[in-house]
């Protein structure tokens, strides 16, 4: 088999804005009029990948990126910006069977894809989502592959094409971890600064096809799919609303100081 | 919006644009003040392919024309005139390349400098020798298959930081201008250093220094073109490079142009925001104007250049000289706008201003840009 060092990077397309709308009547994220980018956590995941390939190629080894998203068709969109940042390839995995996944449901659909490709050695993700906020995907991915899972990578140390070695931050300590390969990691933003997106990239990915396969070309049964193969479902979302009491104190200075003094006594403040 | 652009050339101006709000703007202000050289971001612009733009596909870059540099060029200098000279003047040095060297140092040296894995640097100034580029005194002796340099540049653009210098050289004195010849010198070569680095009103963030050569030994086969032909190569790159430090004035003069507005916009004197004032209105109004036909005439002189034509000499003056110009009186206006606060260091316009002033010298002076273009007026007429 060739040999050539495959890296898989996940992302996922999400609101460019951090005023996220919901519909109240059907509790899912307004997405109409709203910009639409790369998960801020996945542009990580790809630099990652890129500067893991550019590493291979360094020493002498073929390295090759491919990203991969599940979502409708528009997303087509973040796998472009992938490639003028540095990936070679893309797949979107689009079918109607697929909306209303949760993370179970989208890191199986994610699983079924992988197991398409071959020669993969690494999976790269970003920690979690800005719109979901999960970070399931992930470990749930790596658990239906059975191969090794690092979250929160913020370096890795070396890498061969038979091991990973990663250091990531914990509560109060460093952690580094050893791995074979294949193994999956995600990453936060302390890991890289993503470079910006090159000429040449962007104009490969201008021309580039980007092969869209649906739930027939994964094998999967529409049961496991989607929403009829989440665990969970939404049942309410909403924006919490918060109520603000505004009291005007009046009076001299002395007088005010000492209403407030009294005030602030009465909610145990002071 | 440019409506005449192709998406390639928009691609440019947007990663352009991308690299001047994440990496320059953030910055600008204390490489400016420490006079540090931008050594990540000019990495970036390598990243982005913004070396390859000019370089010929076959020595790894991209084949564009000079119209492409102009507009990368102008959407860096709108972040900060530092950045763009030192990107600028990488071309500067290797153009020479590109115009008259030879099939082997095109392979040899243009590949690595599309990348941005190598910068370039012009050595033409010396002490004695600015705007009388004829009058240079740094030697080239014949020696075997050898040169021997002995000499001293001055005010070298990324001196120091530049791998690969194209160095202009009297190798047959007595002859005035048609013994100059251009040779290829490679940073680390014995006899090669670099003096004291200058400290400048404006641009302090790039790198200007002296290269001092001493019995400094280089191979016969990095003479560029052949002997004699060093003012030809330097006159030749600067028709292809002037509209580009046009191109810089219009980036400096539209940024300044930008900030005045705002401020006027949201500065409020006797009770209403400025902008509503004829006496600043109009100065908004000039001001635009101006960047607007600078842009104008340096993307015509770009044009021209790329479309073949031999006699650009002029066209190429006009743009320099003019661009730069606006460039010194808008960031004036600018300044003039902000009144107070645009003296001070808070905001960018002072900069900006303290950074044009380079654009009426450098590349020729406006005073030599004159020279040209009159000369190559009584010499073949108006058109």
């Amino acid at each position: 088999m060739e040999n050539i060092f495959r890296i898989i990077v996940c992302i996922k397309q999400v609101p460019g804005t951090t005023e996220i709308k919901i519909n109240p009547e059907t509790n899912t994220l307004v997405r109409e009029g709203i910009e639409t980018v790369i998960n801020p956590f996945d542009t990580y995941a790809i630099e990652e990948g890129v500067r893991i390939k550019e590493r291979m190629q360094q020493s002498g080894s073929e390295a090759e990126v491919t990203a991969i998203t599940m979502g409708p068709a528009q997303s087509e969109s973040i796998l472009r910006e992938a490639i003028s940042l540095g990936a070679d390839k893309a797949i979107l995995l689009s079918d109607r069977a697929f909306a209303g996944a949760d993370t179970w449901a989208t890191a199986l659909t994610l699983k079924n894809a992988v197991k398409k490709l071959e020669g993969w050695r690494l999976i790269i993700l970003g920690k979690q989502t800005l719109d979901g906020d999960t970070g399931q995907v992930g470990p749930e991915l790596a658990h239906m592959l059975n191969i090794p899972f690092i979250g929160y990578a913020s370096s890795i140390e070396h890498i061969s094409g038979q091991k990973i070695t990663v250091k990531r931050l914990a509560e109060d300590r460093y952690e580094t971890f050893e791995v074979r390969l294949p193994a999956a990691i995600s990453v936060g933003k302390d890991i890289n600064v993503p470079r910006v997106p090159s000429l040449r990239g962007k104009l490969k990915a201008k021309n580039e096809t980007i092969p869209v396969l649906n739930i027939a070309d994964l094998s999967m049964d529409e049961k496991d799919a989607g929403l009829s193969g989440s665990y969970t479902q939404v049942i309410k979302i909403f924006t919490p609303k918060h109520v603000y009491e505004v009291k005007m104190i009046e009076g001299s200075p002395d007088e005010q100081a000492e209403e407030l003094f009294t005030k602030l006594k009465q909610l145990n403040i002071v | 919006m440019h409506y005449f652009l192709s998406e390639e050339q928009q691609m440019i101006v947007d990663i352009c644009r991308q690299i001047v709000e994440e990496r320059i703007v953030p910055v600008r202000a204390e490489l400016d003040e420490k006079g540090i050289f931008p050594k990540d971001i000019i990495d970036e612009i390598g990243k982005s392919d913004l070396f390859r733009l000019f370089i010929p596909e076959a020595y790894g870059g991209m084949g564009t024309g000079i119209f492409e540099v102009c507009l990368a060029t102008e959407e860096l200098s709108r972040g900060c005139l530092s950045v763009a000279t030192s990107y600028a003047a990488s071309g500067l040095g290797f153009i020479p390349i590109i115009v008259m060297g030879s099939e082997e140092q095109k392979q040899k040296y243009l590949p690595d400098l599309a990348e941005g894995k190598k910068i370039a640097a012009f050595g033409l100034t010396e002490p004695e020798a600015g705007s009388d580029a004829g009058s240079i005194r740094t030697r080239a002796v014949k020696d075997g298959d050898f040169y021997i340099l002995n000499g001293t540049k001055q005010w070298i653009t990324n001196g120091g930081e530049a791998d690969i210098y194209t160095i202009f050289a009297v190798s047959n004195p007595g002859r005035g201008a048609r013994g100059v010849s251009a040779f290829i010198v490679e940073k680390g070569t014995e006899g090669f250093e670099f003096g004291k680095k200058e400290n400048k009103l404006g641009i302090r963030a790039s790198a200007t220094r002296e290269l001092i050569f001493t019995d400094c030994k280089i191979p016969a086969g990095n003479m560029l073109g052949s002997e004699g032909m060093g003012f030809i190569t330097a006159m030749r790159t600067f028709d292809q490079s002037r509209p580009a430090v046009g191109a810089q004035g219009v980036g400096v003069a539209q940024a300044a142009l930008e900030v005045a507005l705002d401020y006027s916009k949201t500065r409020k004197q006797f009770g209403v925001p400025i902008s509503s004032f004829q006496a600043i209105q109009h100065m908004l109004a000039d001001m635009a104007t101006q960047v607007e036909a600078a842009r104008a005439l340096v993307w015509h002189a770009a044009k021209v250049i790329d479309s073949g034509e031999k006699n650009v000499a002029k066209l190429s003056a006009m743009s320099k000289m003019f661009a730069s110009d606006v460039a010194m009186k808008v960031t004036i206006d600018a300044i003039q706008v902000l009144g107070g606060y645009g003296y001070m260091k808070e905001y960018p316009v002072e900069k900006m201003m303290r950074d044009a002033k380079i654009l009426q010298i450098y590349e020729g002076t406006n005073q030599i840009q004159r020279n040209v273009i009159a000369l190559e007026l009584i010499k073949r007429g108006v058109l």
